[in-house]
């Protein structure tokens, strides 16, 4: 349920004009509900951003979505795998 | 990997007949300028409090949609993860709730210069809503009215 609550707030953000990217950790509800900018990670439910206590691998999870804000070819609704080895933004 | 396999029977059962709401048309807003200028905020739907906020109601039948701000200078040892439900570990954010609410991460961010800002106020949801009407009706347009009052270019959203 988690990842259909910020997919309709996101919606609600883009409709507004605000970019977004959402974390989505369930490919069903990621593919059903159509978040409009998301980035589906490979973690179990409560690990959304990797590691705990880890801040390259979150850093590394965070630059991934941040580069789909950036990329411009991107259309709605775009779903994109996480791919382990992004570097981390610093 | 989440998938469903991690939940219990039940749960599966559930989310395989539940009726997930579809976003039709799906809105979609470019980024307008380089990150670099930016203004960025957080939202998770962990269901974080601070010490002093009104807990989630888990009395509300198909969830409570309402949210708590949280503050950009929050200490995140003070985050207090109210999610209800008990399919997932929460040993994870117990331990850093930067997993789910990555404030210090996004603060990084803007030091490092490759975000422009970090908005000064921040949504924390909890994310247990199985009857969004209320959420899309009610309470996620006045959400993120706020962040477009601050002047928020962009938000990055984090389920649990």
């Amino acid at each position: 349920m988690c990842n259909q609550a910020v997919s309709l707030v996101a919606a609600e953000l883009e409709r507004q004009g605000i970019s977004t990217v959402t974390i989505q950790l369930l490919r069903e509800a990621a593919e059903r509900v159509r978040p409009p900018r998301a980035l589906f990670v490979p973690f179990k439910h409560g690990y959304p951003l990797d590691t705990p206590s880890d801040p390259d691998r979150q850093h590394a999870v965070i630059e991934a979505a941040l580069r789909l804000l950036e990329d411009l070819e991107l259309q709605p609704p775009a779903l994109v795998d996480y791919e382990f080895g992004s570097p981390p933004s610093r | 990997m989440g998938d469903m396999n991690e939940f219990s029977m039940s749960v599966r059962l559930f989310l395989k007949a539940y009726r997930w709401r579809k976003i039709v048309p799906v809105p979609w807003t470019p980024l307008k300028k380089p990150l670099t200028e930016c203004r960025f905020a957080l939202l998770s739907s962990a269901g974080f409090v601070l010490p002093g906020h009104e807990q989630f109601d888990e009395s509300i039948r198909g969830g409570d949609a309402s949210f708590r701000e949280i503050p950009s200078e929050v200490d995140v040892s003070k985050l207090i993860d109210t999610h209800r439900s008990e399919s997932f570990d929460h040993t994870g954010l117990h331990g850093d709730p930067n997993l789910a609410f990555p404030i210090e991460r996004v603060k990084e961010l803007a030091d490092f210069g490759r975000i422009g800002s970090v908005n000064h106020r921040h949504l924390s949801f909890m994310g247990s809503i199985t009857a969004p009407a209320r959420l899309i009706k009610e309470t996620a347009p006045p959400a993120a009215s706020r962040l477009v009052e601050d002047g928020v270019d962009v938000a990055l959203l984090v389920p649990v």
